[in-house]
């Protein structure tokens, strides 16, 4: 079993995402630590990119404020590094195909499992082009996050049948965003996947209220926020880990 | 083109460059387009009808003008200038907008979005949207906007809503990423007009097949000008779309060089500058593996140039290949290269040139007087500068009022 499926082993999973810098990263270890003692199964960790394209107006923000404060990809290995010192939930990095190949697939993913990473997830790679990665992520025991999205249709047996770790069930059309009502028929999305794969499904964009997220893990087994949670960064800033983790648990608490 | 990738699923590729770097979301929609390019590009009727749009509304085919002043002037090789800068709405924009505008249409969808930069492609959008009663929202850089206010109400004028985009740097790159936003929010009815030959497959495949109306023109009418090719072909280089329309029939032809002009901005060994080729290296953005403007980090770079048209930081992926191979040459022109040379033409020929073709008719203006008098080339004038003419008065320090 690959480490990510550990996080859907206490039953319905939360997972909350946070962008690395954002608005420094003394701040970002301050909360995955709260995210990781208020009951957060997994962690999405966000490395900033220039031109997030999958993002909405509220992570492009958080993206800016990180980029800013002079974050890079190597401090953000360093913040992991230290954050394994007493974090044992999985961790997994959402940033952009550029972001590791500019990098070097191979050096990238060779310090994931350094520092501790257990998948990967790239909104801008679909099964098409998972190639480029998915060798250099497997010899390195990181898991790369598949997508499914509510226009995948016939697409999803194909990607579920080939899916690791979990996968990451988009809600919504358009990009991430607190929004007020999801009304894609994510259950039968769901049961297509159920009927190619066991690897769990978690359902992001557009969660922020505890009812949403019961609702969603009524039909799959956990649900991603992250733009409620930057929402929560932009008005504490570096004050944040408090109010993130009282958030954390009171949503936890409406799924478990 | 070769498939050289390592996903086997991976399509559209030119050497390692091109493929469908984008979310799940959007997957099924380029593949319909894909499938419906597949099926009308090879129609009878769809070509018909796209061959009289061309030649009855956009005023093709284009003129291949003998520019004899600037030959005199330059002492060297005969200068002609495949005049994309006369078709409707100005540019060679046209030509890939009414393929696409003609194909969205037959695939139902009622509603185009586009990105623009300097406007030329915003307002060629919204003049096929109008011509074929469509909806239109064209998504642009609000420094952009400043820079080019006369056609954001050019395009409002033809029934258009224009966005500002006020994301990231606010130019060009930005709007695009705005544009696949919105693409990835509303698919049903909607068809993502890009612009240039980048983006994920099929938009470099197919903007690059609308295009090469021009090296199809040219080498007609260069064979029956001078009963033979010509030996270079110059073309300016953005994200690429005139310059792959002005290569891409003379491709196979060795003896022609194909040389691509890009912006240099303040200079190549200055951070100012948007010359992809020059400056960039390979990396994933925009739906595409390709050369791009960015830090070691891989954070895309803020690029600089005068002309709005051809700053971004990215290259359309089969120039990234055509230069891999050695079959076309990429080189680095200035502001102030391509201003004086805005200035040259409209001088010596009275032709007044975007800023973005100034810099291909720069490079002519170097190369030329080094060439034999029997040899010959063609400089593809994308675009006219009546757009950047108060620009250029402010860059030489006229006081306007308008």
């Amino acid at each position: 079993m690959s480490n990510l499926a550990r996080a859907f082993d206490h039953g319905k999973a939360f997972i909350p995402f946070v962008t690395c810098g954002d608005p420094d990263l003394e701040t970002t270890a301050k909360v995955v630590r709260a995210m990781a003692a208020n009951g957060a199964d997994l962690v999405e960790l966000g490395i900033p990119f220039s031109d997030p394209t999958a993002e909405g107006p509220v992570i492009q923000g958080a993206n800016v404020r990180a980029l800013r404060a002079g974050t890079t990809t190597d401090k953000v290995f360093d913040l992991v590094r230290s954050l394994r010192e007493d974090v044992t939930i999985p961790l997994v990095f959402m940033t952009y195909a550029n972001v590791v190949y500019s990098y070097g697939s191979e050096r990238f993913l060779g310090k994931c499992e350094e520092v501790g990473i257990d998948g990967l997830i790239l909104p801008d790679v679909p099964y098409e082009e998972k190639g480029e990665f998915l060798d250099v992520c497997r010899s390195h025991g990181v898991d790369l996050v598949s997508f499914v999205a509510p226009t995948s249709e016939d697409r999803i047996q194909m990607i579920a049948r080939e899916a690791e770790g979990f996968i990451y069930v988009v809600s919504s059309l358009g990009v991430t965003g607190v929004r007020s009502r999801i009304t894609t028929d994510l259950a039968s999305i769901v049961e297509v996947i159920r009927e190619a794969t066991d690897v769990p499904c978690a359902i992001g964009f557009g969660i922020s209220t505890p009812e949403q997220a019961r609702q969603m893990c009524e039909v799959a087994d956990g649900a991603i926020v992250g733009s409620a949670i930057i929402k929560l960064l932009e008005r504490y800033g570096r004050d944040a880990a408090g109010p993130v983790g009282e958030y954390v648990r009171t949503m936890k608490d409406a799924i478990r | 083109m070769t498939d050289t990738t390592r996903s086997p699923g991976s399509k559209g590729r030119f050497g390692v460059h091109g493929g469908q770097y984008i979310p799940e979301t959007l997957m099924n929609a380029v593949i319909e387009l894909e499938q419906a390019y597949d099926h009308f590009k090879d129609d009878p009727d769809f070509n018909a009808e796209l061959a009289r749009l061309f030649n009855e509304y956009a005023g093709r085919p284009s003129l291949l003008y003998f520019a004899e002043r600037m030959t005199e002037d330059l002492g060297g090789a005969k200068v002609y200038l495949k005049r994309e800068d006369l078709n409707h709405t100005g540019a060679h924009k046209i030509n890939n907008v009414l393929g696409q505008a003609l194909l969205a249409k037959k695939m139902g969808k009622t509603r185009l979005i586009a990105e623009t930069g300097a406007g030329q492609h915003g307002v060629a959008t919204a003049t096929a949207a109008a011509l074929m009663g469509m909806e239109c929202v064209v998504f642009m850089g609000e420094e952009d906007t400043i820079r080019q206010a006369l056609n954001v109400y050019r395009m409002r004028l033809l029934g258009s809503e224009v966005v500002p985009v006020k994301s990231g740097t606010a130019t060009l790159k930005d709007a695009v990423s705005e544009a696949f936003r919105e693409w990835t929010n509303r698919i049903a009815d909607t068809h993502y007009c890009l612009g240039s030959v980048m983006g994920p497959h099929p938009f470099p495949t197919i903007v690059r097949d609308f295009q090469a109306v021009i090296s199809r023109e040219t080498k007609r009418q260069m064979r029956e000008r001078e009963g033979t090719l010509p030996d270079a072909v110059l073309a300016c280089v953005g994200g690429g779309s005139n310059a792959i329309g002005s290569f891409y029939h003379f491709i196979d032809d060795e003896g022609v060089r194909l040389i691509g002009c890009e912006a240099a901005g303040r200079g190549v060994d200055t951070f100012e500058t948007a010359a992809t080729m020059a400056t960039g290296r390979e990396g994933i953005f925009h739906g595409m593996k390709s050369y791009f403007c960015q830090d070691e980090y891989g954070q895309i770079a803020p690029v600089y140039s005068i002309s709005a048209g051809l700053d971004y930081p990215g290259v359309g992926p089969e120039h990234a290949y055509l230069r891999d191979i050695g079959r076309a040459e990429y080189v680095p022109v200035t502001d102030e290269e391509a201003v004086e040379a805005f200035e040259y033409l409209s001088r010596m020929e009275g032709v007044i040139p975007a800023i973005e073709s100034a810099h291909a008719v720069a490079h002519a203006m170097k190369i030329a007087p080094e060439m034999d008098k029997d040899q010959t080339i063609v400089v593809t004038l994308s675009g006219r500068g009546d757009k950047d003419v108060a620009a250029i008065a402010r860059y030489r320090g006229e006081d306007l009022h308008e």
